[in-house]
């Protein structure tokens, strides 16, 4: 018995400790991989319901392809088909996310069929006038911070983040609680240089999808102006094979509708 | 007692220590629960979508030739989607209710009456490298902003003015596209098998200066124009040629048809004529310092014996330089220059008679485009303003929306047109500016 005991010791030590000692590099990579570059690609539905601070609504939906350029974790390829609401309908915005340079923007307006390029905006400003930023729909670069690990529990390491750039960001610093087991960042908190919470980000509901642990509900909280928006993630599908040439003028004109169902 | 306070410790504490930790979300404690459905939604057999809305807007001058309302419509467009397996069919369609005009006899060409078909179409793919459409529908491309070169589908003039949503500024084309995709160079075909005429300032809406009388023309006399209309003989061809060099779009463009507007006269019998026109133009797009940046040239070649023709338009030379930026929070900026040569200006010079007004050899065009989002993007106020320097004439478009509710939106805004001369090309429509409001449903 005290054998047993003994034993059971030693190994929790031994799992302990590479999970202690586990860099914090390690952590925000595994992390950044797991919430933005699971599957050489991948398919969602996304449902958005934007709330103010007086309670009032704004839906959006669209569907949102993705295909990773390479296993590096770098640069990638959106294609967000607008459904909802009906004024924006089958409006289409292109995304190449550069590691090297601003991202490259297109938007694809149905009623003029034009194709008009987008000035790469500030990452940090609202998506789809939701409180989710561009930059928290595809993805901060990791190397555009320093981190820490500041906190360890049974079930995640908290990482505190600084921006190297302090002037190109809003923040001072944030939070993420990332999940031990499967890296997922369930919680990130960002705040003003007072040390005061100014956004929230809050995993609501994981699930399984084709061997990858995905976030399927979530919101942005403002704490600023007291707004929220939630998001939704259905018909999640990974590896669904997407054609590179998805990504091009030819099916921002002709909505490649197999991949949109 | 030592035994009850050893089984706390062991019991209670840890779970205290437990619910100090951050709570985890749904699902993540067992992953083994696959809850993902499908959410394929049932409703109609096809793809339904459109607006409703009301569109009133009026001069703020009185104009001897036109209603002082310069717009007072209700609309609705019903636009029907319905995938067959390898094809695609698309109807959209506009139906009006508009006082302001004073022909109602219904014209699908020139959109005039109660029903203005925007498209009707099909779409499919013949061959793997290969995409064809086929009807009525709306046609762009080139880099311009507002202001076009090698886009020579036909505008509706008459809509930009007056305040009608932008979209309402390309009038739909009946033509064949074809496009090939060979990896990364691309080639677009268009056949309008019928010329697509602009649908022009003609005074039936809009008032604007007549050269052939020397003043200002409206409602009372538009336009009378003979123009080419014979299937298949008077038609128009269009390609473009174009290939990324990385984040750098290029194309090369060809036209082959007429001035899409009035650009000549008969002499016999007094009707504006549309001359043959050919267009070769190029064009580059791509990321430049902190913005995009664009470049478009065209050459214009008229019809023969143009140069020293006062009646024919002369061949031109245009260019087109074009810079936006985020210079704000949801706030973007952006910049063009536009420039109209007259290649044959000395024969042109040479060739009209005395008295008759001149135009240089330049038109000189600058635009500046503002536009601000602001309350999660429910607000949107948006400026634009063209000014020529050579003419020194422009307009200014102003335009302000507030959506009420995702579905519903209200607008107002203003087409203001100023210049020295009455037969500058946005000064001769001074008499016409106005400010107009909208409801919009969109469903």
């Amino acid at each position: 018995m005290k054998n047993i005991f003994k034993l059971f010791l030693v190994l929790s030590f031994l799992g302990a400790v590479p999970a202690a000692a586990m860099d914090v590099m390690e952590v925000v990579k595994k992390a950044n991989h797991v919430s933005y570059y699971k599957g050489d690609d991948g398919r969602a539905k996304v449902n958005m319901r934007i709330i103010d601070a007086q309670g009032r609504e704004r839906v959006r939906e669209f569907i949102i392809l993705r295909k990773d350029d390479g296993d590096d974790d770098g640069k990638q390829k959106f294609y967000v088909y607008f459904n909802k609401p009906a004024d924006v309908k089958k409006m289409v915005f292109m995304v190449v996310k550069n590691m090297d340079r601003d991202d490259d923007r297109w938007l694809y307006l149905p009623g003029l069929d034009l194709v008009k390029r987008i000035a790469a905006s500030d990452e940090r400003t609202s998506f789809v006038g939701s409180h989710f930023f561009y930059e928290d729909v595809s993805g901060r670069g990791i190397q555009e911070d320093t981190h820490a690990i500041v906190e360890e529990n049974d079930s995640t390491y908290v990482v505190e983040s600084k921006p190297k750039d302090a002037k190109a960001v809003e923040f001072t610093s944030f939070k993420s609680w990332i999940h031990k087991a499967t890296f997922l960042p369930i919680k990130t908190e960002y705040y003003d240089d007072q040390g005061k919470k100014t956004r929230s980000y809050t995993a609501l509901k994981v699930e399984m999808i084709g061997g990858h642990p995905t976030v399927t509900a979530a919101s942005m909280e403002n704490h600023q102006t007291g707004g929220k928006t939630l998001m939704n993630y259905s018909v999640v599908k990974y590896d669904v094979g997407l054609p590179d040439n998805i990504f091009s003028e030819r099916y921002l004109r002709k909505a490649p509708r197999k991949y949109l169902r | 007692m030592i035994q009850l306070v050893v089984v706390i410790l062991f019991l209670v504490v840890p779970q205290l220590l437990q619910a100090q930790e951050i709570e985890l979300p749904a699902g993540l404690d067992d992953l083994s629960i696959m809850t993902q459905e499908d959410d394929t939604e049932q409703g109609l057999p096809f793809d339904l979508s459109g607006f409703l809305e009301s569109r009133v807007g009026t001069r703020m001058q009185n104009d001897a030739h036109e209603k002082d309302m310069s717009i007072g419509e209700i609309r609705l467009q019903v636009g029907i989607e319905k995938e067959f397996d390898s094809l695609t069919f698309n109807f959209v369609s506009d139906f009006i209710y508009d006082p302001v005009l004073d022909k109602h006899s219904l014209d699908l060409e020139t959109g005039q009456g109660f029903v203005d078909i925007r498209e009707a179409n099909i779409v499919f793919s013949p061959l793997e490298f290969m995409d064809v459409k086929v009807g009525r529908q709306v046609l762009t491309w080139g880099t311009g902003d507002l202001a076009f070169i090698n886009d020579l589908f036909p505008k509706d003039w008459n809509s930009f003015f007056i305040g009608r949503d932008d979209e309402y500024l390309k009038a739909p084309s009946d033509a064949i596209k074809t496009a090939f995709f060979f990896g990364d160079y691309n080639l677009d075909i268009i056949y309008m098998p019928r010329f697509d005429v602009d649908r022009f300032i003609d005074g039936s809406r809009i008032s604007f200066f007549d050269r052939a009388s020397g003043g200002l023309s409206g409602r009372e006399n538009p336009v009378l124009d003979d123009r080419p209309d014979t299937w298949f003989s008077d038609d128009e061809l269009a390609a473009r040629f174009y290939h990324s060099f990385g984040a750098y779009e290029t194309a090369l463009y060809y036209y082959s048809g007429y001035w899409k507007s009035p650009a000549g006269q008969d002499m016999s019998t007094g009707l504006a004529t549309f001359p043959r026109l050919q267009v070769f133009g190029a064009s580059v797009r791509g990321p430049l310092s902190k913005g995009i940046g664009s470049v478009e040239v065209g050459y214009y070649k008229s019809e023969g014996g143009a140069a020293s023709n006062p009646l024919i338009r002369n061949d031109e030379f245009r260019l087109l330089v074009g810079y936006e930026q985020e210079i704000g929070t949801e706030f973007t900026g952006s910049f063009q220059y536009y420039l109209e040569r007259k290649l044959d200006h000395s024969q042109y010079l040479a060739s009209l008679p005395v008295g008759v007004i001149r135009d240089k050899q330049n038109r000189h065009l600058f635009t500046v485009r503002l536009t601000k989002m602001l309350m999660q993007q429910d607000l949107k106020l948006s400026l634009f303003n063209f000014y020529s320097p050579s003419d020194k004439d422009g307009y200014l478009r102003l335009n302000v929306s507030y959506k009420i509710r995702d579905n519903l939106k209200v607008e107002a805004g203003g087409n203001v047109f100023y210049g020295q001369k009455d037969y500058s090309f946005f000064g001769q429509f001074k008499d016409n500016s106005n400010i107009f409001t909208a409801l919009r449903y969109d469903f």
